[in-house]
């Protein structure tokens, strides 16, 4: 089982953190920071596999990560998952990153924080791998990327109107 | 102008998106706090909107502040209004939102149910999806028992995106609401076949996961794995299979031997460095739990060490890692092949990885030997002066003592070498690990006697020396082994030379710095040196020295007495009257020294750590009995006393109770194991439990650079690298001295030949020094059996631990209750492949009536089994070669049987034939043809028997089952006899054809009810009866009622392949009566048929279920129907089609259901019943038979049985009551019936009538 997935930055700001069991805000915030704490301090050459910090689960669970220019994406497992297929699976994960956006950057992150948890919905579902396929996962979310944009155009022109009309109403109210 | 700032306002309200967020906050750097709380009270205004669009906008957003560690559960029911939205976007927006926020704590969830159930039945797929994955992340108890049902339709889904995300959140689902996973496993086992890899991969993880916690309810499922690994080449399935084995092989090892082989071709094969790893690691599990190893199987570990070494080799820090990982495990079972690897090992000591160098270490651990112990450790004191200051530091401390104290002292030869390596590592400063080299010195000085003398000089010269190592910082972690100096010195005074000096030093002023615990193990021991002082001048005329020792005490005791610490405080001035009234006897020229080391008498012995949980506990102690009755808890605060005086007192008493909460329990334990591991009385005995004592914190304290001007190597105090010489002489010496004896020896016996005495010491040759006497630990002379280590009872696995196997056997007596079947939602239209529950009811007479016959001869096939397994064992013994080919050819013979019984058997009754024949598949070697046979057997002559007796016509095909080419004669040989066999089987069966008896629920209760069932063998039965057939296709179907719905039933129809081709696109379409109607799925017109959920390849059976709703059930109905299919060749394809009836009879409307002997009398008195009668003449089968294929055949349980009179209850799905009186004397049997539905009643009867007729 995947216990979490986290990406943060070199400076430990978080840019995604999925937790596949229920912590408090506190507590999850707090396992970043520790996480963080525990990775960024690892040499560029060593190897990608530590122990999980105190907070989520101690040794029981590995903290398995791949450190990408400015992000670390670190996958917190049990010792069901094997560490080398983890591995790979996060440079999938990155991979298909890098397909849907299109040379992918912390930015991209930044700004489309659901559109990378609906990538990750694809590849890892409560805890366990749906699918590593990189071409399946891309078919699936471009499929829904599709259905997502046919909808906006529609709402975006409802939505246009039905703002003017608020704000002519607040107006008629104002004068 | 107002009215622009205004307008600009409200755009900006609305047009902040995430985006703008996210920039906003970037803006914001200096006051993101604040920021952030001005956009949560925009937030709050958009949610108050009514457009869904802004209020999923919001959602978004609220998403984002999450992830940055803001509560938003406040939103929480904005969320499920988003999730709720028609629109995807949204809805996706609002699951979203509420995966990252929803737990089992938020309210809001239970109104959640519907809209699931809704999404999930969505015609848009990724509405389903995206409520899935939802769903995985929040799923609560609730929610899983109330929608298991829907999820599990949703396993047989066409689309294989669902299927795959539904068949993975099963896990979930059985985490949650563990009674859902006996219903469903059937299903999800047969998704390990899903011809889509996704789903197949879901399925292997599902139960790879579930198997990992409780491996023993799925060994019977090794089979079907075991040929999923020999034919994927999905490399994640193949990892989680190999995986799985690893945690099944220990159960089993018979097993194991089945694995080698295979894996080891993987290892030879694969490119992919994951598997190889997987593979290592799994063989190495099989070789664990193979302890008497076959010779062959030092290849298979020659070959993971030398795989390994390849991955530790390797420039890849991972492999390296993973390698050394995997080593570690090896080294548990075979030391021997890691030891020669000790070069690389400790060539990875130097690594600059840290994770690599503490995996070194734990491999260390294992290496050592009496002979190398000295050797290794002193390699690791250097790597401990150069990694100064580091956690690393701390590591290696405890791995020395980790590798000293393991097993009991096993590999120390010389422990006065070992209490020199303790008092160097005192050296550490700053180390958190005082407290274990505390214990490690008293551990040492208690159980080896021999060794006292010398420690208890090491110990003075360490107390002399205190103020090096206390250094300025009093709550310095090393001060602890002061600790154990003081004590030992104490404890053991009398082998102190110079006791007056010790006394000397223990009550130097400078001690009251140290901690509490300290300063009173100090003054408690000076005490014990007093009492040694006083007896060592108690002869002497002079009493001048003793008179100065207690005035020593008197002087210095005052000091410890105005200590803060209650306890130092306590002892010493307990102590300082004692001496005080001591020095009076002395003037008086008594002798007290007697009397004062009384005070001290007796011998410590350690106790084992179990000891206190070994004692029995006395009989008619309960210890959870109050022994005063407590204050009622009930009184609530609104029913005060009206006295005001008693006001406080209950109060009072109510805090006192509750008082006690989690928090200061943790606290109060952790306080005693503080205490215990100060108690030097109390023993460790293993070296993990000694790591309770890392104190945490510790590790925050500066770090004080030790003076070492000052050297602690005292004069006289010998280094541990001494010892190393000294030791190496002594073993120079000592193998001289043997040579000696044995030149003496040979001399004597010249004639026998050159003993290897040039051969390398062997450990058996390494005396140790001195004479160890290691104590053992006392134990309570009753003391209790040893307790496994209790598991976590919090673990929501262990609810898990169900067993399945009866699912899949046809032996346990447990088939699905109905109270296990899975709660189904009425008001939902059931569309397609019908519920759970008709699945599992249909299994469940499959698998009863292979019992009744299967249990006499299983206990002769066990005998047989065993008989076979012995002969195999001399077989192997004798024959090594021969049996490994013998292994190499059963393999694909197991492929062959599984597949014939899949043939001739339905698929739950093949699932059954896999499972009992675990034995058979694992016990490797071929087995006879006729023992063969028989496992199988039962099984296939099930659904043989069925299709003999409603189809005679159906019988010459039955040998043409396609048969796989065999190139092998054998085999085929062997096939053909077993053919043989079944036909030979197929006939008795015709002839037992009028023995047909015995039924599901009927059996448990008749059982129940004291009749005696076993009387006879009951023969198979089986309800399923021929629809249709014709050269392609064979359909054979089985109507059931179901419980939850009561105008529903359930036809599942087994279609079976029997031609060369493959089928597909099956369409199943009836021909709607008035009264019964074949539900289709929404949308679909009332004449359409039904896609069939899977496709035919050449020789496969698969079962479908198709639910139809019937308004009347009271008279028996026929349907129409047609199945249309495509026959696809190599060549050709051609459509096809086959008309077929359904048939419904009244007895296909009655649900098994048990009824008590009281509710069964009072439903009979109640008078509402009108009777009918039948009487059948030329009965002759035993009566416990006849019961049987009434509950068998008409779904009937017996509720009473006296001799030869029976009284029987069925219920209709409409609820109408059935009940039977069941007589019978000379052949002749007379039933007499009750309804309240008087045509049902007439059609049911007739219709046992019929079934008896048939006999």
């Amino acid at each position: 089982m995947i216990k979490a997935i986290l990406i943060f930055n070199n400076h430990g700001k978080p840019r995604m953190s999925k937790f596949y069991e229920h912590y408090t805000e506190d507590t999850e915030q707090q396992i970043i920071r520790e996480t963080f704490h525990l990775v960024s301090k690892r040499d560029e050459n060593v190897c990608n596999f530590l122990e999980g910090g105190l907070l989520i689960g101690g040794s029981e669970n590995k903290l398995i990560y791949r450190h990408y220019a400015t992000l670390y994406f670190v996958f917190c497992v049990d010792s069901s998952e094997s560490e080398l297929g983890i591995l790979d699976l996060i440079q999938v994960f990155v991979e298909t990153l890098d397909k849907c956006f299109e040379n992918v950057c912390e930015l991209d992150l930044i700004f489309h924080l659901d559109k990378v948890h609906n990538i990750l919905a694809e590849m890892v579902m409560g805890g366990m791998v749906l699918e590593t396929n990189m071409s399946e996962i891309i078919t699936q979310v471009e499929a829904q990327g599709k259905m997502e944009k046919s909808e906006t155009l529609t709402l975006l022109f409802i939505c246009q109107s039905m703002r003017q009309s608020q704000a002519s109403r607040f107006s008629s109210k104002i004068s | 102008m107002a009215l622009k700032i205004v307008k600009g306002s409200i755009d900006r309200m609305f047009d902040k998106n995430l985006q703008d967020l996210v920039r906003g906050i970037r803006n914001h750097k200096e006051d993101e706090a604040k920021y952030i709380s001005t956009c949560i009270d925009e937030i709050k205004q958009e949610l108050k909107q009514d457009n869904i669009a802004v209020k999923a906008n919001a959602v978004c957003k609220l998403t984002y502040l999450q992830m940055l560690g803001y509560d938003v559960s406040w939103a929480a029911f904005n969320i499920v209004e988003v999730m709720s939205s028609s629109k995807f976007t949204y809805k996706r927006i609002g699951y979203l939102a509420a995966s990252q926020c929803f737990h089992e704590g938020t309210d809001v969830i239970m109104l959640t149910t519907n809209q699931i159930r809704k999404d999930l039945s969505s015609p848009n797929q990724y509405d389903t999806g995206v409520a899935l994955t939802g769903l995985s992340c929040f799923v609560t108890p609730d929610l899983a028992r109330d929608l298991a049902n829907d999820i599990m339709t949703l396993m047989s889904h066409t689309k294989p995106y669902i299927r795959k995300k539904a068949v993975l959140i099963m896990y979930k689902v059985f985490l949650k609401y563990p009674e859902s996973l006996r219903p469903a496993f059937p299903r999800l086992k047969e998704k390990l076949e899903d011809p889509d890899p996704g789903v197949q991969s879901a399925a292997v993880n599902v139960i790879c996961e579930l198997a990992r916690r409780n491996p023993k309810n799925y060994l019977s499922l090794a089979p079907l794995f075991f040929k999923l690994m020999t034919s994927s080449t999905n490399n994640w399935v193949l990892i989680k299979i190999i995986k799985l084995f690893g945690a099944l092989t220990p159960l089993e090892p018979r097993l194991g031997k089945k694995l080698i082989e295979p894996l080891t071709n993987l290892i030879h094969s694969t490119s992919a460095m994951s598997l190889l790893y997987e593979c290592v690691n799994t063989v190495i599990a099989v070789l664990i739990s193979l302890s008497s190893g076959m010779p062959n199987h030092s290849a298979s570990i020659q070959l993971c060490v030398q795989k390994l070494r390849i991955l530790i080799e390797d420039s890849d820090q991972n492999l390296k890692y993973l390698g050394l990982l995997a080593m570690s495990k090896i080294l548990k079972t075979h030391p021997k092949s890691v030891q020669s690897h000790k070069d690389l090992i400790l060539q990875c000591l130097d690594d600059k990885d840290e994770s690599i160098r503490l995996r070194a270490l734990d491999l260390l651990y294992g290496m050592v030997s009496k002979k190398n112990l000295m050797e290794i450790v002193k390699k690791l004191m250097l790597h401990v002066d150069k990694a100064e200051g580091t956690t690393y530091r701390d590591e290696l401390l405890t791995k020395i003592i980790d590798i000293c104290s393991q097993s009991n002292y096993q590999y120390i030869t010389n422990f006065e070498w070992y209490i020199s390596i303790l008092v160097e590592l005192t050296r550490l400063e700053g180390t958190r690990h005082g407290h274990l080299i505390a214990s490690q010195m008293l551990d040492v000085a208690i159980r080896v006697k021999a060794i006292r003398g010398f420690a208890v000089a090491q110990m003075a010269t360490l107390l002399d020396n205190a103020h090096l190592l206390t250094g300025n910082t009093q709550r310095n972690g090393i001060c602890e082994v002061l600790y154990a100096a003081a004590w030992i010195c104490g404890e053991f005074s009398e082998h102190l030379e110079d006791p007056m000096q010790t006394l000397e030093a223990m009550l130097r002023p400078k001690v009251a710095t140290l901690p509490g615990h300290i300063q009173a193990v100090y003054v408690q021991n000076a005490a014990k040196l007093f009492a040694t002082v006083l007896q060592k001048h108690e002869g002497e005329t002079d009493s001048q020295a003793a008179q100065e020792t207690s005035q020593l005490l008197i002087d210095r005791l005052p000091l410890f007495v105005q200590s803060a610490n209650l306890e130092v405080q306590e002892r010493a001035s307990c102590i300082l009257q004692l001496v005080k009234y001591i020095q009076k006897l002395q003037q008086k020229n008594v002798e007290v020294a007697e009397e004062v080391t009384a005070l001290f008498a007796g011998e410590l012995n350690p106790v084992a750590p179990k000891a206190q949980k070994k004692v029995p506990i006395p009989e008619g102690l309960d210890l959870d009995a109050w022994i005063n009755e407590p204050p009622s808890e009930s009184e609530s605060e609104d029913e005060k006393p009206k006295v005001v005086f008693a006001k406080e007192e209950p109060k009072h008493y109510r805090s006192r109770h509750t008082e006690v909460d989690e928090k200061e329990l943790a606290r109060r334990r952790e306080v005693r194991k503080q205490e215990q591991a100060n108690n030097p009385f109390y023993i460790k005995a293993s070296p993990s439990s000694q790591k309770v004592y890392d104190a945490p914190g510790v590790e925050h304290i500066p770090v004080v650079q030790i003076d070492l001007s000052v050297p602690l190597k005292v004069p006289g105090m010998p280094m541990s690298d001494q010892y190393l010489k000294l030791e190496e002489e002594r073993r120079q010496k000592e193998k001289a001295e043997r040579k000696k004896k044995e030149k003496k020896k040979k001399r004597e016996k010249r004639g026998k030949g050159r003993k290897a005495d040039s051969g390398p010491e062997s450990e058996e040759d390494i005396t140790p020094a001195h004479q160890v006497d290691i104590v053992t630990e006392e134990m309570p002379e009753n003391a209790l059996p040893s307790d496994d280590d209790d598991k976590d009872p919090n673990d929501p696995h262990k609810a898990l631990d169900i067993d399945l196997d009866n699912l899949l056997s046809g032996f346990s007596s447990r088939p699905l209750a109905d109270s296990e079947k899975l709660p189904v939602r009425t008001h939902r239209p059931e569309v397609l492949k019908s519920p759970a529950e008709d699945r599992d009811s249909k299994s469940v007479p499959q698998e009863t009536k292979k019992k009744s016959s299967k249990e006499k001869k299983e206990k002769k096939k066990d005998k047989e089994k065993d008989r076979k397994r012995s002969k195999e064992e001399k077989k192997k013994k004798k024959k090594h070669k021969e049996v490994e080919e013998e292994l190499l050819e059963s393999q694909p013979e197991e492929a062959v049987q599984s597949e014939e019984t899949k043939e001739a058997a339905a698929p739950p009754t093949s699932t059954s034939a896999e499972a009992s024949d675990l034995d058979f598949w694992l016990s490797s070697a071929p087995v006879p043809p006729a023992a063969a046979q028989e496992v199988t057997a039962p099984s296939s002559a099930a659904a043989v028997d069925t299709s003999s007796a409603a189809a005679p016509e159906s019988e010459p095909d039955e040998p043409k089952d396609t048969e796989p080419e065999d190139t092998k004669s054998s085999k085929h040989k062997k096939k053909k006899q077993k053919k043989e066999k079944e036909e030979k089987e197929k006939k008795k069966k015709k002839r037992h054809h009028h023995h047909h008896h015995h039924g599901d629920a009927g059996g448990e209760d008749s059982v129940q009810n004291g009749t005696v069932e076993e009387e006879e063998p009951l023969p198979p039965m089986s309800n399923y009866s021929l629809l249709a057939e014709n050269s392609y296709i064979k359909m054979v179907y089985d109507i059931q009622g179901n419980h939850q719905d009561e105008s529903k039933v359930v036809v599942s129809v087994i279609f079976e392949n029997k031609s060369d081709s493959f089928l597909k696109s099956m369409e199943f379409n009836v021909l709607d009566s008035l009264n019964s109607k074949l539900q289709r799925p929404e949308g679909a017109g009332p004449h359409d048929g039904l896609t069939v959920p899977f496709q035919l390849p050449p020789g496969v059976s698969n079962e479908a279920r198709f639910v139809f709703s019937v308004q009347s059930i009271v008279m028996p109905q026929k349907l129409k129907g047609t199945l249309t299919f495509i026959v696809k060749s190599d060549e050709s394809s051609t459509h096809e089609k086959l008309d077929f009836k359904l048939h419904f009879t009244c007895t296909s409307y009655l649900i098994t259901t048990p009824c008590y002997s009281d509710a069964y009398a009072k439903l009979l008195e109640s008078g509402d019943l009108k009777g009918s009668s039948l009487r059948l003449e030329g009965i002759n089968m035993p009566f416990h038979h006849l019961l049987a294929r009434i509950c068998f055949h008409h779904h009937f349980s017996v509720v009473e049985r006296i001799d030869s009179c029976a009284s029987m209850y069925s219920r209709s799905i409409q609820g109408h009551h059935v009940c039977l009186l069941v007589k019978t004397s000379d052949q002749t049997v007379s039933i007499d019936a009750k309804c309240d539905e008087p045509s049902l009643l007439g059609n049911v009867l007739d219709e046992i009538k019929q079934t008896f007729s048939k006999c």
